[in-house]
């Protein structure tokens, strides 16, 4: 499943990275490599800063240190005479357009039915014909099993359909990498699975990176490729699914996982 | 001195032809002030403390001086820096960048009113922050605040009679003539008065007419 592109660099690197909010630290030097096509899981306790990784690697957090790099290019960075100076906008914009980002609490356009939640960004930033962007949302939402709502506003959808409308204006921009963090948190239990499903799809369909955060063990366990942990804004282990959840090395990661697996 | 109805129905034409007048100034001035409002407003959120921090300035500056002062500028203290305008113009162009201010403030709280989630997605869709503003912002920040805007073109309605410290022609500036000219001065001002009476309250019903379609509409989750 893991497919190394084609010059062997990975889809996105952390290399020595830090962020800090005031003189509180939450990553400290962070290097981390996800290859292309990977889908990594990241686990870990609540405050261990899986959410600013993901940020980080939206644009949604500045960094305080280090480098950001996807797909072989600088992302928090931007290559000039040589050197590597701190990227501007117009940077930011081009290399922002390879990832996508689905949300906990799911960030849909209220005002916006589900076809236009997809055509939107699309038509103003792509500049995609309208009917060409209209078509495409249309297929996206099929594929995310949501044929019938093409007309349904956010308020008249459940969490599971909006998070599912969620996922497919994301796919509408095209992007290489995704991040989904915690896109089932919000969710009543029995709408997870519907949200797990699509991203099952995803995963076995289009040629994408996938980085989640997530509590559902079984789901990273059965759908990762990797499994990060990490703890207090470090990775304390990583390894395959089955060495992670089946034989862990790291005290900590013990002690989450049972922590886990006790209170579901 | 007794109300005269014959007096009252031979000034009702006139009136009614400077009552249009006081509508015009009304309509004008507040859509400058809704427009140039809205501007102002985001100019302050800007992030960039060189847009932010002097557009607040302004803003404060406008808002807590007296309108009527800004007309006599406007309208006596410009023309000596080569700028005439027609008492109209400078009554209506005073009238919008007042209100202008206090629309601001009221669009700024409709900005804070949209959820940070709402930017960050518009950012991780790669929306430019023009688009971002015109497409996803907005159109979630000014249906909350219409009933504020609404009571705010009902105050600058009924501020137009201060127009006639400048001579424009304006309802409140013909009463006043007629006044002097006849030396009656009950049926005209009881006129005027009454003209702002029933228009203020046509608005506040429209305002709480439009109040309720926007709860109605109900999209939000
Ligand atoms: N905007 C912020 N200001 C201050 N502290 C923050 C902010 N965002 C996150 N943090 C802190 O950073 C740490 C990591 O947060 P986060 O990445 O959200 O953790 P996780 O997603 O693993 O629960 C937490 O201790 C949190 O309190
Ligand atoms: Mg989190």
């Amino acid at each position: 499943m893991t497919a190394p592109d084609s010059n062997g660099t990975p889809m996105v690197r952390f290399e020595n990275v830090t962020k800090s909010y005031g003189s509180f630290v939450v990553l400290d030097g962070l290097d981390l490599e996800f290859g292309a096509g990977e889908k990594v899981a990241i686990i870990g306790p609540s405050g261990s800063g899986k959410t600013t990784v993901l940020r980080m690697l939206m644009t949604l957090e500045r960094i305080n240190d280090g480098i950001i790099w996807l797909d072989g290019e600088p992302l928090t960075h931007m290559e000039r005479d040589g050197q590597l100076v701190p990227a501007n906008a117009a940077h930011l914009r081009r290399q922002r357009g390879k990832i996508g980002m689905v949300f906990q609490h799911f960030n849909l356009f209220p005002h916006m039915n589900a076809v236009q939640n997809c055509m939107e960004a699309p038509v103003t930033v792509l500049r995609m014909p309208k009917a060409e962007a209209r078509a495409r949302a249309c297929e996206l939402l099929e594929m995310v099993g949501l044929g019938d709502k093409f007309n349904h506003y956010p308020g008249q959808l459940s969490g599971g359909q909006q998070q599912r409308v969620a996922i497919a204006r994301a796919l509408a921009m095209r992007p290489k990498v995704m991040l989904f963090d915690e896109v089932t948190s919000a969710l009543d239990p029995e709408l997870i699975g519907e949200v797990l499903n699509v991203i099952r799809k995803l995963g076995s369909e289009l040629d994408l990176t996938m980085l989640m955060v997530t509590h559902q063990m079984g789901f990273a366990k059965e759908f990762a490729d990797r499994v990060c942990f990490f703890h207090s804004g470090k990775i304390c282990e990583q390894g395959p699914p089955e060495q992670i959840f089946g034989a862990p090395e790291n005290e900590r990661t013990k002690q989450f996982l049972s922590a886990v697996l006790e209170a579901t | 001195m007794v109300w005269d109805w014959s007096y009252a129905l031979s000034i009702l034409p006139i009136l009614a032809q400077a009552s249009i007048v006081t509508i015009q100034a009304t309509l004008l001035g507040f859509v400058l002030a809704a427009t140039l409002g809205l501007l102002l407003a985001i100019l302050r959120t800007s992030p960039l403390p060189i847009i932010a921090v002097p557009t607040g300035l302004v803003v404060e500056f406008i808002r807590s001086t007296p309108l009527l002062i800004q007309i006599f500028f406007l309208y006596f203290v410009f023309p000596e820096f080569g700028v005439t305008l027609d008492a109209f113009v400078a009554g209506v162009i005073a009238l919008g960048v007042h209100y202008a201010t206090y629309c601001s403030e009221v669009y700024r709280a409709g900005l804070e009113g949209v959820p940070r989630g709402q930017w960050e997605a518009s950012t991780a869709l790669n929306l430019s922050p023009f688009h971002t503003f015109r497409d996803v912002i907005i159109p979630q920040a000014i249906p909350p605040v219409i009933p504020a805007l609404g009571n705010y073109f009902v105050a600058l309605f009924k501020e137009t009679p201060l127009l006639s410290a400048i001579a424009v022609m304006e309802l409140m500036q013909r009463a006043k003539i007629l006044g002097s000219q006849t030396f009656r001065y009950i049926e005209p001002i009881t006129i005027a008065g009454a003209f702002f009476l029933v228009m203020s309250l046509i608005a506040a019903a429209l305002i709480r007419y439009v109040e309720r379609r926007i709860a109605l509409r109900g999209i939000r989750p």
